[in-house]
């Protein structure tokens, strides 16, 4: 999408949606640089720009979607991204950001985004078009995972972002591959047998390119570690992030307490990680250096 | 993407050992308008299996992208598509991880905009359904190759198209085969016809494993300087998922699942526009394929309708019925869904009698007719004879059906 395709014709500029003349005229797409590894509206200006997800049905104090504004704003190019997701929580969410969505069946979010991704290639060769997909834990690791573990194998070029609230928050409380061993929720009426499963562990062993770890308690890490794994996913290959994204109803977390607890589960397990493979690495010191060279010269 | 010139994020066709001033074969065809190609350009007559006719199709249909997953009988014609794919004739091609994989990645590549082909086979076809079955609601044309095979225990490879009876009710527009010649030009046709815009579905051609896509039979192909034209993606009757529109705070993809009486509405509304795009979809397989039924014997009072294979063994029973100084009509059907309802009824209103043999235990051409001519037609309508699991149907069996049926219907 070009830039241009934002900006409304001056007749009907008059009878649009202040929503969308708010896009416009203060969205993320307006004021950038044309460098796309650059962001162009920092976590700290939120409030004074116009994000393109504001409005959702999440619970109140969902952790889930502080991430997911947090993501969209460090989409490096937004009007050149498109998400792909599956049933669970994050999409209520997801489905309302004016970025464009595809709505898929269960756990089919990793191979449809590897299509859609080849797809893109071939119409637009000369247009770098991004591809994230943002799950939640039991989309992506139980009944996703096959596709999960293949789009890592085959090194596709998107971004997989999972949602991990560590429970099927959506369908109301059962636990999943990703709930701590002997959790009692619904249909571990006994506590989970199993451990969580080493998500990031399978990532390494399958060669992904960029893979981070991160609960949302730092706004600015969180849209700089989204941008980092697109761009990756841009030129290198696969980037995964792991969000933990608490569920406050199930885990019956105090709405107000919700940042405390990212705060303590971070301390405990889920503290900021980041694995870079050499490729990756030497990508991304050349992009992150470049404002700087522009600086100096 | 490998045969893609100007693409500079993925791997190369250089990349993948071929040399620099290499052409991929695509480049060197010509796109002909499709009418042109279905019934205008000479014709050369091959002998070869129903396989290799599916290669000869897709060579000229002018595919961006292949996904393939193996399972018999359909391996050898998706690893003909990787051939393609080698010569250039295919932009892109892998091997997914499993039919639900390679059936949502195909959905993937449709809504991206392109052109996109998958194919499969009984057991296979029915580990994709779900995805298979998100397909017209979603609105991506594709285009599936289905070379049919036994379903359900005990497990067999035989042919057995079963597999079709659930395709029926799920919006994809469903041809029909009868032999390797229909399985070269179908494709073509469904291609041309899932990508109108009024169309925007996906479109499955079926035909019946072994018995046609292992045998060699006769297929008169055009030139293959010529292909159709590309998939535009600009056309079409919802946006690609490109983000190449202005934004707006509702998604394509939009879950409905809110319980109100607004969200029943959505589906079901969009649901109807489905089935009416099926409908309108067959002004442009009569077009085509010349007609959406072909007819033998117009004015008989016995008739036999069949689709698939089932057609060539009524052809050869009508022909010995006729050496043996008895006129035995025969209705091809070739397109199932859009089902040519009112095609057949003016075909067979003088019939009194109506046989529909057939290569599966359901009987699911026969439901359909007894559905469609209910009330309508006086003739009595013969569910049989039914083969599975990889039976033959000898054209004596459908004679001796004939004989009994004269005699039970007076």
């Amino acid at each position: 999408m070009s830039l241009e395709t934002l900006r409304p014709s001056p007749a009907f500029a008059s009878v649009l949606p202040i929503e969308y003349v708010d896009l416009v005229e203060h969205g993320p797409y307006t004021n950038r640089s044309g460098d796309g590894s650059k962001q162009t509206v920092k976590v700290t200006d939120m409030g004074k720009f116009k994000e393109v997800i504001e409005e959702h049905p999440m619970c109140a104090g969902c952790a889930m979607t502080l991430f997911i504004r947090l993501a969209y704003i460090g989409m490096p190019n937004p009007e050149h991204t498109i998400v792909v997701g599956t049933a669970g929580c994050g999409r209520l969410a997801i489905s309302q950001a004016s970025v464009p969505f595809i709505y898929g069946n269960y756990g089919d979010t990793n191979a449809v985004a590897s299509g859609l991704k080849r797809g893109l290639e071939i119409r637009f060769p000369n247009q770098k078009k991004d591809v994230v997909v943002m799950a939640g834990d039991g989309g992506l690791i139980d009944i996703g995972f096959q596709g999960l573990m293949h789009s890592w194998f085959r090194k596709e070029k998107f971004t997989t972002i999972m949602l991990d609230n560590e429970v099927y928050g959506n369908t109301g409380g059962q636990e999943s591959g990703m709930t701590n061993h002997g959790k009692v929720l619904k249909m571990a009426p006994r506590g989970k047998f199993g451990d969580k499963i080493d998500a990031l562990g399978l990532a390494k062993v399958a060669g992904v390119d960029y893979i981070a770890r991160l609960a949302p308690t730092n706004p600015a890490r969180v849209a700089r570690t989204v941008r980092r794994a697109i761009m990756v996913a841009r030129e290198v290959g696969h980037s995964y992030i792991q969000a933990y994204t608490s569920c406050n109803i199930e885990y019956s977390i105090p709405t107000p307490d919700v940042m405390k607890d990212a705060f303590e589960i971070e301390k405990e397990r889920y503290g900021f990680e980041e694995i870079v493979s050499p490729e990756a690495k030497a990508y991304l010191d050349e992009v992150e250096k470049k404002p700087k060279t522009k600086k100096t010269d | 993407m490998a045969n893609v010139k100007g693409s500079s994020v993925c791997r190369t066709a250089v990349d993948e050992g071929k040399p620099a001033d290499w052409v991929p074969g695509g480049e060197k065809q010509t796109v002909v308008d499709p009418m042109e190609m279905f019934h205008k350009l000479p014709r050369e007559k091959l002998f070869i299996t129903g396989s290799e006719a599916a290669r000869e199709s897709m060579r000229r249909a002018n595919i961006d992208i292949a996904i393939a997953y193996p399972i018999t009988p359909q391996s050898e014609s998706m690893q003909q598509a990787g051939y393609l794919y080698d010569e250039g004739y295919i932009k892109e091609y892998y091997r997914g991880e499993e039919e639900i994989g390679t059936f949502s990645a195909i959905s993937g590549a449709s809504r991206a905009g392109v052109r996109a082909l998958t194919a499969t086979s009984g057991p296979g076809l029915m580990r994709g359904m779900e995805a298979i079955s998100s397909w017209p609601g979603a609105r991506t044309p594709i285009i599936m190759l289905n070379m049919c095979r036994v379903i359900n225990t005990p497990l067999a490879i035989q042919p057995d198209n079963i597999e079709m009876s659930f395709l029926l009710n799920t919006g994809i527009l469903l041809l029909h085969a009868e032999n390797q010649q229909d399985f070269y030009d179908y494709p073509l046709a469904a291609i041309m016809a899932s990508e109108q815009v009024d169309v925007t579905l996906p479109a499955v051609v079926s035909v019946d494993g072994f018995f046609c896509t292992h045998a060699r039979g006769p297929v008169e192909v055009t030139p293959e300087e010529f292909k159709l034209p590309p998939r535009d993606g600009w056309r079409s009757a919802v946006p690609a998922m490109d983000n190449e529109n202005p934004p707006a705070r509702i998604s394509r993809d939009a879950p409905i699942q809110k319980s109100n009486f607004i969200s029943y509405h959505m589906h079901a509304s969009w649901q109807q526009e489905v089935f009416a795009a099926v409908e309108r979809s067959a002004k442009y397989f009569d077009k085509y394929l010349g007609g959406l039924i072909e007819v033998v014997n117009p004015d008989a009072e016995d008739f036999i309708i069949a689709s698939g294979c089932a057609v060539s063994q009524a052809r050869e029973a009508v022909r010995q019925e006729g050496e043996q100084g008895r006129t035995v009509g025969l209705v091809k059907v070739k397109s199932i869904r859009p089902f040519p309802t009112e095609q057949i009824f003016e075909a067979v209103k003088g019939a009194k009698r109506i046989l529909v043999p057939e290569f599966n235990q359901a009987g699911w051409l026969h439901k359909e007719l007894c559905a469609v001519l209910y009330g309508r037609c006086k003739a009595v309508i013969k569910d049989g004879p039914r083969v599975f699991g990889g039976m033959t149907m000898p054209t004596e069996m459908i004679m001796e059906w004939l004989a009994e049926f004269r005699k039970e219907v007076k």
